[in-house]
């Protein structure tokens, strides 16, 4: 147990501080998103004018962003597991005395640690687009980020530990993470779509997390007006969401612990 | 301190580590010694818990490889042929990263930390990025780092490889305090004999099994004593010569004729004396822990490209 709780702490207290030392990734990761905002919102806004429930593309889109930021982050648990072997570093934390499932959690963690701090970034932003924000909504992100995070970061391990090279994996990912960004609705509704791409889109988690996100920020209002994901007929709720979230999670960060301690 | 009972390892249908045996005692400085391939890296990694044996079983401080992995990785330190630093961070946070990892008490671990570095030389660069290391200052690092949480036993594989010769001799002077100071007991595998030369015993492995376990002085006194060649205008005659009165069995190749005697040092001012020829040139040398090698195996070890690849779990990282 101590070296479940240990190697958890050390392998995510590292990623934060790669993380923190690291000046280029923290501009890289301001700048992308304040890029999409200003261009896509300044190139389509015109055009769309208001949304449904009286939302403007801008607001509509911010949510989105923030969870991008979360999605990008998270899924690059998955590269720092394909670096870390290719350094020779992945070897040194193997070696400790930890656990493994410590090892796979401590990334899981540390990724999230990593999106959390992007996204307490990203709320500089918010008075910018035209959300208000209050402490509730804070203390509502915080569970939301940190469950997206756990199953992307699940995903991202889960798939680097299939990928025997860097720049395999790269590509690999580049393939994925696009598509799971576009379909996940953080440009546009996901229920206005044509019906095969809702059904990429519901398959999708990420989308899940973009909804929740937009939930807190913009309430249940935009939801009701079809701005929302429904499945089945059904518009989903914050609560619904955060729990199949939460359930993925546990399924993706398992299969990439047991792929884990069995591979390396 | 390391005890290896029938240990082997396969594969697949190859034989890595065919039926090793040995004990190293507490303080000892133990190589392993081997072309490529031989097994080294096989062996190693099982003692450090990376690699599962096959068969047979062994314990390092006590500790059953096996069986109890956690207890051994917390009595040993490790240094890999490739570097496992973290290039992005500095040398300190590798530093704390490791004890963190083992569970050192802040206070040991920031005394500890100070007189590792300094006596690596690299306590004034202790906060810059190991990326702005050079590579023998990495290795060095990696040394500090491995002894950070105290081991009992140090396994160094292939410690100084790629390495000019001067920072060799420094990391060997290092190795050398520690084992005064720390009674530490050192494993290391290499394919240099001048490091060979180092070891108070070594074991020369060859296709996954060990040909000689010795000392350095013992292993070199079994291969035939020491070589002396000479020079000489009639090497023919000189030949006959030795064979007569000295009963030496010499070998002519390219005008010079070569013998080997026991006790070269004592032999050669007699002989010198009582040799009834012009001596244009004489030479003495000792026999080498390559000559031992050649002795062993009927081959150099520096052209032994083992069939046995004996690293896969260290260099695939995957296999398991």
């Amino acid at each position: 147990m101590t070296e479940l709780y240990r190697g958890l702490w050390v392998v995510a207290y590292r990623e934060l501080l790669t993380f923190v030392s690291d000046r280029t990734r923290i501009a890289a990761s301001l700048v992308f998103p304040i890029l999409f905002l200003v261009i896509f919102g300044a190139g389509f806004g015109g055009i769309v004018g208001q949304m449904a429930g009286g939302v403007d593309l801008l607001t509509f889109m911010y949510p989105g962003i923030v969870a991008q930021a979360v999605l990008i982050s998270s899924l690059f648990a998955g590269v720092s597991v394909v670096s870390d072997r290719e350094s020779g570093f992945l070897r040194e934390i193997l070696v400790a005395p930890l656990s493994r499932t410590g090892i796979v959690l401590g990334k899981a963690i540390g990724a999230a640690g990593v999106a959390m701090l992007q996204v307490l970034m990203l709320l500089v932003l918010a008075p910018i687009v035209g959300v208000r924000l209050d402490p509730v909504m804070i203390a509502q992100l915080v569970p939301i980020v940190l469950v997206l995070s756990f199953v992307l970061a699940g995903i991202g391990i889960l798939i680097a530990s299939f990928a025997p090279t860097q720049q395999g994996f790269q590509l690999f990912m580049q393939m994925l993470v696009f598509p799971m960004i576009f379909l996940a609705g953080v440009f546009f509704p996901v229920d206005s779509v044509p019906a095969w791409m809702q059904f990429l889109s519901k398959i999708n988690p990420a989308t899940y997390g973009v909804d929740a996100i937009r939930h807190v920020f913009l309430g249940s209002g935009p939801a009701a007006a079809g701005l929302g994901v429904s499945v089945l007929g059904h518009t989903m709720t914050l609560v619904e969401e955060v729990a199949l979230i939460a359930v993925l999670g546990v399924v993706f960060l398992g299969a990439a612990a047991w792929r884990f301690g069995r591979n390396e | 301190m390391i005890d290896v009972r029938d240990l082997r390892r396969t594969f697949g249908a190859i034989h890595a580590v065919k039926t090793v045996s040995f004990d190293v005692t507490e303080g000892e400085v133990f190589g392993f010694l081997g072309p490529n391939g031989a097994g080294k890296t096989t062996t190693i990694s099982m003692l450090c818990t990376l690699l599962r044996p096959s068969a047979g079983a062994a314990t390092v401080n006590g500790f059953d490889v096996a069986n109890e992995r956690s207890d051994v990785r917390r009595s040993i330190g490790l240094v890999f042929q490739q570097t496992t630093l973290d290039d992005a961070l500095t040398a300190e946070q590798n530093l704390r990263f490791h004890a963190f990892a083992y569970g050192v008490s802040a206070d040991v671990r920031e005394r500890r930390l100070r007189e590792l570095l300094t006596m690596v030389e690299l306590w004034d660069r202790r906060a810059d990025r190991v990326r702005t290391f050079s590579g023998g200052m990495k290795r060095r690092l990696e040394i500090a780092r491995g002894l950070l949480h105290h081991p009992r036993v140090l396994f160094l594989d292939e410690p100084t490889l790629g390495l000019d010769p001067q920072t060799r001799r420094r990391i060997w002077e290092y190795l050398g305090e520690l084992r005064e100071r720390e009674g530490l007991t050192i494993f290391m595998t290499t394919h240099y004999m001048d490091e060979a030369e180092q070891c108070d015993r070594i074991a020369i492995i060859d296709h996954g099994q060990i040909v000689a376990l010795d000392t350095p002085a013992g292993l070199k006194g079994a291969v035939g004593g020491d070589l002396i060649t000479i020079d000489t205008p009639n090497p023919e005659a000189a030949a006959t010569e030795l064979r007569d009165r000295f009963g030496l069995k010499a070998i002519l190749a390219a005008g010079t004729i070569s013998f080997q005697v026991q006790g070269g040092e004592t032999f050669l001012p007699d002989f010198i004396r009582s040799f009834g020829r012009p001596i244009a040139a004489i030479g003495l040398r000792r026999p080498t822990l390559d000559d031992v090698f050649l002795h062993l195996t009927g081959r150099e070890i520096r052209d032994g490209v083992g069939s046995v690849d004996g690293s896969p779990a260290l260099d695939g990282e995957r296999a398991r």
